[in-house]
């Protein structure tokens, strides 16, 4: 369907510089041996076995290179691309998501970028090659701003990018940083026109005293070019922190969620949008919780959930009223009072909420758990997952050192039955909802060799450590894997660390 | 007898010890690469410790020029309930409801923890009205009139004052620390009218003066909001 791209190139505007891989299809983005062969291997642990189906190194600031850079430059930046250990701040991803269908992986980092990536089509001549993802496309979505009347620099990290279902041949995904929402088109184009009357072979116009002859423009091929272009921004809503969008199910209003407030907008409408949830205190001395994420139920377009700094989750309906202040439901489970301490509330904190793919549950993830809960339970979770208890006696320092705050994602496989989630030293943990087993796997260019087997690790809690042990001590807690995604259909994961972006496959696929 | 007494005295800090060890401060650096962990502090003030932790870490919180509300609002809720526990006859209201009761006592712990809850919420307060002032293209309904005059900002900004003398032991000078690498060359004109620096400490950086200035008029202001945001009025 979609021939190999030699090159990617993007609709220039006075804002996006065209971005050009300087070689082959992977360009930089391969595995460290600089071998293109997906990084496959076999043998089993635990949940199934999962192997690395490729790492891909978003690329660093510098390599966008513009079309006038002349041949040296662009050949300094060609050698940043190959120097892996080279990543500044504006690489680390910041968030991951398959789009529908699993045939699009995007990614959002903190110097405001979005970078596409496709799933390497299946061919007779290279099966093994089926499962890796190239890069699609790459975009500047969001530059820093300056707030003037706050004297307020707003940082260009995407915070969340939500795929819209696809409806006609182009893609269409929203991202967004902390105050602006922005909808992007990435189409495709492989042919131009060619035979103009008032324009010459270069583009210029001719004097149309010369025309003699009028003839029809024809549509040529072309080599294939992926644009990407913004369709709709919206702005000026959010006077705090954007932490969520949500795409709603009628596919024609979407949400976005601040710390305090919760806006619903239209697709087709910009300059306007309304406010459904507002938990600002009259007085701001009052304040005592914060939204923390938000999310559209999959099928019925009038719910929604929210969770909050409290670890409470609230359901409401927009049937209801206008402004869903009162919730529908409201989910809280009653502390344990054999674990209180100074930091349960930090630790209760919700850091994301996700609805299953059958909408009968909702999952969500604290500090130190993930839970599942039933939307017709509201006094506590119908499950308890531990991520990392093991931290739970290092709490002082975690709070010293702010790592108490992270913020951890969750996903749902497409079947709801396996749950992942991150956690340090570039671990992540799945839960098999079924079979209540689980497993901890690294995301780590060292133990990820290329056809070697993915290994279950264990975090030692006690004195005595096992060999392949790794001790609560020497764990890295600035390896830490907030970003996952599961490939809505197969057991395909997406794995974000730092700078670098990791593919799992499921070995039996 | 001298004997006696200290052995005393060294077990009752082992109980204390043990009481509050699950929330002592850890000062080891276990999860840093770097050098031999810290000596544990004194048991006796190992709460304060985390008091003092946390004062901190509010005070950095505050100190970014767009905080975090997630990060201030756990701050805040952790440091009252650290509060609460350290001094328990004394956490009445203000634990639970702002604006607290002055303290009538004079130790750091009480002044501290009126000051905090003032500055905490008048720098909320200080947010809100900042906030309102940016709302102005806004079409939604929003948090009081955007027109609000300046002259609410200085009672959150002035609260700032607090942090100042209250928690010595971090800002020693008062809030001249605090900014002392602002540039405030573009505030130097007569906009900013003498008036509005009175009552304020002498050295205090224009850039806090401007703002803590209660007698701007509103002539003044709409000068300054059409200079800053460009045609864009404020709605009245």
């Amino acid at each position: 369907m979609l021939l190999s791209l030699p090159a990617l190139h993007l609709q220039t505007s006075e804002h996006h510089p065209l971005f050009q891989l300087p070689h082959g299809r992977l360009g930089p983005w391969c595995s460290p041996t600089g071998s293109p062969a997906p990084l496959s291997c076999e043998a089993g642990c635990g949940e199934g076995s999962w192997i690395l189906v490729c790492r891909l190194l978003v690329p660093t600031q510098v390599s966008l290179l513009s079309m006038e850079e002349d041949i040296d430059t662009r050949k300094i930046n060609n050698s940043f691309l190959r120097d892996h250990s080279y990543a500044t701040e504006a690489d680390i991803i910041s968030t991951v998501e398959f789009n529908h269908t699993g045939e699009l992986l995007a990614t959002g980092d903190k110097g405001g970028r979005v970078v596409i990536f496709q799933r390497e089509q299946e061919s007779k001549n290279q099966v093994h090659r089926r499962g890796e993802y190239n890069v699609y496309s790459t975009f500047q979505s969001h530059e820093p701003e300056f707030d003037y009347l706050k004297s307020l620099e707003i940082e260009e990290k995407i915070n969340k990018i939500r795929w819209l279902p696809q409806q006609n041949a182009a893609y269409f995904l929203l991202s967004t940083n902390d105050k602006t929402v922005k909808l992007w088109k990435v189409s495709e184009r492989d042919k131009r026109p060619e035979g103009y009357n008032l324009k010459d072979e270069e583009g210029r116009l001719r004097d149309p005293a010369t025309i003699t002859t009028l003839r029809v423009p024809v549509l040529r091929p072309m080599d294939l070019m992926v644009e990407a272009t913004p369709r709709r921004v919206f702005a000026n809503a959010h006077t705090y922190h954007i932490n969520s969008i949500s795409v709603n199910s009628d596919y024609e209003t979407y949400m976005s969620a601040d710390d305090l407030r919760i806006n619903l907008w239209n697709f087709e409408i910009t300059n306007q949008s309304f406010n459904i949830v507002d938990i600002k205190p009259a007085n701001m001395e009052e304040l005592t919780e914060v939204i923390t994420a938000a999310e559209f139920h999959p099928h019925h377009c009038n719910t929604f959930v929210y969770s909050s700094s409290k670890g409470t989750i609230r359901l409401c309906d927009m049937r209801a009223s206008a402004l869903c202040d009162r919730h529908t439901k409201f989910f809280e489970e009653p502390e344990d009072p054999s674990n209180r301490s100074f930091f349960s509330e930090i630790i209760s904190s919700i850091s994301d909420v996700k609805f299953s793919h059958s909408g009968r549950y909702i999952m969500t993830r604290d500090y130190l758990t993930v839970k599942v809960w039933d939307l017709n339970m509201e006094n506590r979770p119908i499950e308890t997952y531990q991520v990392h208890d093991y931290l739970r006696s290092k709490l002082c320092s975690l709070y010293e050192n702010d790592c108490i705050f992270d913020k951890f994602e969750c996903v749902w496989n497409g079947s709801d039955s396996v749950i992942m989630t991150g956690s340090y030293n570039n671990f992540f943990r799945m839960f098999d909802r079924n079979t209540k087993r689980d497993v901890t796997l690294e995301a780590s260019r060292e133990n990820s060799k290329p056809r070697a087997i993915l290994k279950p690790r264990k975090v030692c809690v006690g004195g005595k450590r096992r060999k392949d042990e790794i001790s609560v001590d020497s764990l890295d807690f600035s390896k830490k894997i907030l970003h996952t995604a599961w490939h809505p259909s197969e057991n395909i994961i997406a794995v974000a660390a730092t700078n670098n972006l990791y593919i799992f496959q499921d070995k039996v696929n | 007898m001298m004997l006696s007494k200290g052995l005393k005295r060294k077990r009752e800090e082992e109980e204390e010890e043990e009481v509050v060890e699950k929330e002592t401060l850890t000062v080891d650096t276990w999860w840093l690469d770097s050098g031999p962990p810290t000596a544990q502090a004194p048991p006796v003030v190992a709460s304060n410790s985390l008091f003092d932790l946390s004062v901190l870490k509010l005070h950095h919180s505050l100190r970014q020029s767009e905080p975090d509300l997630r990060h201030l609002v756990l701050v805040v809720n952790t440091l009252r309930r650290i509060q609460a526990s350290m001094a328990p006859s004394a956490a009445l209201p203000s634990v639970s409801s702002p604006p607290p009761a002055p303290m009538e006592t004079d130790n750091l712990l009480a002044s501290s923890d009126a000051a905090l809850s003032a500055s905490m919420a008048g720098l909320l307060e200080d947010l809100s009205h900042i906030e309102g002032l940016s709302q102005a293209p806004q079409p939604l309904p929003d948090e009081g009139p955007p027109g609000r005059p300046i002259g609410g900002a200085p009672a959150g900004l002035g609260a700032l004052d607090l942090l100042g003398p209250a928690t010595g032991c971090l800002l020693d000078d008062g809030l001249e620390g605090l900014f002392e690498d602002i540039d405030t060359s573009m505030y130097d004109s007569e906009l900013w009218a003498p008036a509005a620096a009175e009552g304020h400490k002498p050295d205090s950086e224009n850039g806090l003066g401007k703002e803590e200035a209660p007698v701007l008029d509103e002539a003044e202001l709409d000068y300054l909001m059409d200079v800053l945001v460009g045609t864009q009025g404020l709605e009245r």
